[in-house]
């Protein structure tokens, strides 16, 4: 039996106000706990919400990027349920008047293009974070994160795999990046996706019962949760069972998700218009202006990219994906007359060491980026070298052209050094000059990874390759 | 308008509130009535009146967006049952 999967995804984003949403606490990740706290965002009686205009900034900004309409009329509403993290016992966030509505985003998949809806984008408050105590099995609460702003982006249920889910996130990420609304770090939890998943026989039109997997913060996280949660559906409905509609965590490490504990009816939240904020009222002159601020997009990025620097599409896709590998790429191609030698550096070895390492953040400048690649265009060093250099650069984030000269790393184009090394190789090995008098072209690479080994990579590999020719057909 | 004792038990479960089979059949009584009070509102004609979505009959009240000092943690801290390392303590907590 064939099966289609439906996804639609809930997208959490905390925005980089400075402030939180309700109150002028600080926003800043990794404070002492309860430091960035006060009356309101702690739920203490009496206290009064006032929001903060930057939200409604941000989250217009977010909206117009995702081309959603703007509503000129919006409210906050109360979501009530009891949870320790929320303090007042609601949340406060919007019901039926988003602030952003009927927008949609475009997404790439193996190269065919697809239309994922996005139904709404409102304004709400994050909760608090609970600390589980190893000991007594107790819970510590920190109010921190409590009303530190989000964006609720909503989309239709429009995806149909795990890899569609992915792009998806990977484009809203990229755009809130270029709009500077938010940090989007998934490993701080300032995204963060839940996942609505259901599925039907193909052909079917009619959704099949659905669940959810909540707070999932890392691509990773996404795709294998995913990936899970359709086998797990599959073997149950295979089996003849029913699918419960149920809220699910996802454990990483375990690699399985499971159904929470509790009453399903938690999900009768009760909204009612907050009564202690006003009505946000929006005005076309507000929204042009909005409009007209907006940076240059990932899209139109891209272009520029194939355009200007001849960089492929698939090259321009994967750095204009990342605002901070996009940005690095345009400062080092100021200073630099190698274009698709950049790319390659950010595509390879630097995406690579950012996901092996666990790194958020460039650790260098466009500049250095720059350097290393005129080091190796203008003959100064390897390739192999190169790479050291990197490596170095990545970890310490210092200049390619101080590293090279601290650790004697210049490339040895010097004739008769190069001779010399060449001479001691063929002394050494006898064999491979008779293997090569003999037909066997593979000795060659033999000899020159020989001479690079003794120059510690140092020698310049085609003057080897050029030398060692000389001698054996002398 | 009548309120069944089920829908009440719902209404009380949700408000983490529990009554006694005898206080549940007086307060659905009292919450029937309640409802069918308000209800009256629904006999106003009300065809050429905005929806009124707020009675504040205010709009764009906003803050800038600049940190001010937050609380001292010991007074935030004051009235909570128990602490630990500057946070509020709390019983285990089930189903998170």
């Amino acid at each position: 039996m064939d099966y289609e999967v439906v996804i639609g995804l809930e997208v959490h984003a905390e925005l980089s106000t400075k402030t939180k949403i309700y109150c002028s606490c600080s926003t800043e990740f990794g404070g002492e706990p309860n430091t960035h706290c006060c009356p309101v965002c702690t739920g203490m009686p009496g206290a009064l919400p006032v929001l903060n205009k930057k939200v409604v900034e941000y989250a217009v900004k977010a909206g117009l990027a995702m081309n959603c309409e703007i509503a000129k009329d919006s409210k906050q509403d109360r979501k009530n349920y009891f949870y320790p993290d929320l303090p007042k016992a609601y949340q406060i966030s919007q019901f039926d008047l988003p602030l952003c509505y009927k927008g949609h985003l475009d997404i790439n998949v193996d190269g065919i293009e697809k239309t994922i809806g996005i139904t709404r984008i409102h304004i709400e408050e994050d909760a608090g974070k609970l600390n589980h105590d190893e000991y007594g099995g107790e819970a510590l609460v920190d109010l921190n994160r409590a009303c530190v702003p989000l964006i609720e982006i909503v989309s239709e249920p429009d995806m149909r795999s795990a890899q569609e889910a992915k792009a998806y996130v990977e484009k809203i990420k990229s755009i809130l990046e270029y709009l500077e609304v938010s940090d989007c770090k998934m490993q701080e939890g300032s995204l963060r996706a839940d996942v609505n998943l259901s599925i039907r026989k193909k052909g079917e039109t009619k959704f099949g019962t659905r669940t959810e997997t909540k707070n999932l913060n890392s691509f990773k996280a996404i795709v294998r949760s995913i990936e899970f949660e359709i086998d797990r559906q599959i073997k149950a409905v295979e089996k003849g069972e029913e699918i419960v509609q149920e809220t699910r965590r996802w454990d990483d490490d375990r690699g399985i998700g499971y159904a929470m504990r509790g009453k399903e009816d938690a999900h009768d939240y009760r909204y009612f218009p907050e009564p202690d904020l006003s009505l946000i009222k929006l005005t076309d002159e507000y929204i042009n202006n909005l409009r007209n601020s907006l940076p240059e997009l990932p899209e139109s990025r891209k272009q520029r990219y194939i355009k200007d620097f001849e960089l492929p599409e698939y090259d321009a896709n994967i750095i204009t994906a990342s605002k901070k590998l996009a940005d690095l790429f345009d400062e080092a191609v100021k200073t630099s007359k190698n274009p698709k030698s950049i790319s390659n550096w950010i595509m390879g070895d630097l995406t690579r060491m950012m996901s092996e390492n666990n790194v958020e953040d460039v650790p260098f400048t466009g500049t250095d980026l720059a350097k290393l690649v005129g080091l190796i265009d203008n003959g100064k060093i390897s390739s192999a070298i190169a790479k050291k250099v990197f490596e170095d650069m990545f970890a310490n984030g210092k200049d390619p052209e101080k590293i090279v000269e601290e650790k004697g790393m210049l490339q040895i184009s010097d004739e008769g050094a190069i001779k010399e090394i060449v001479m001691k190789v063929l002394e050494n090995n006898p064999q491979s000059i008779a293997d090569f008098k003999a037909g066997k072209d593979k000795a060659l690479g033999f000899l020159v990874g020989q001479a690079m080994k003794e120059s510690k990579g140092k020698a310049n590999p085609q003057m080897l390759n050029k030398m060692f020719l000389d001698e054996l057909n002398k | 308008m009548n309120i069944s004792k089920d829908e009440l038990k719902h209404i009380a479960d949700l408000s983490n509130l529990y009554f006694t089979e005898e206080e549940l059949e007086k307060y659905a009584k009292d919450m029937s009535s309640i409802v069918e009070f308000a209800n009256q509102l629904n006999d106003v004609d009300t065809t050429n009146v905005e929806l009124t979505t707020s009675i504040l009959g205010e709009y764009n009240v906003f803050r800038e967006d600049e940190v001010k000092p937050s609380f001292k943690r010991e007074e935030l801290l004051k009235n909570a049952p128990e602490q630990q390392d500057g946070m509020f303590k709390i019983p285990k907590v089930i189903g998170g």
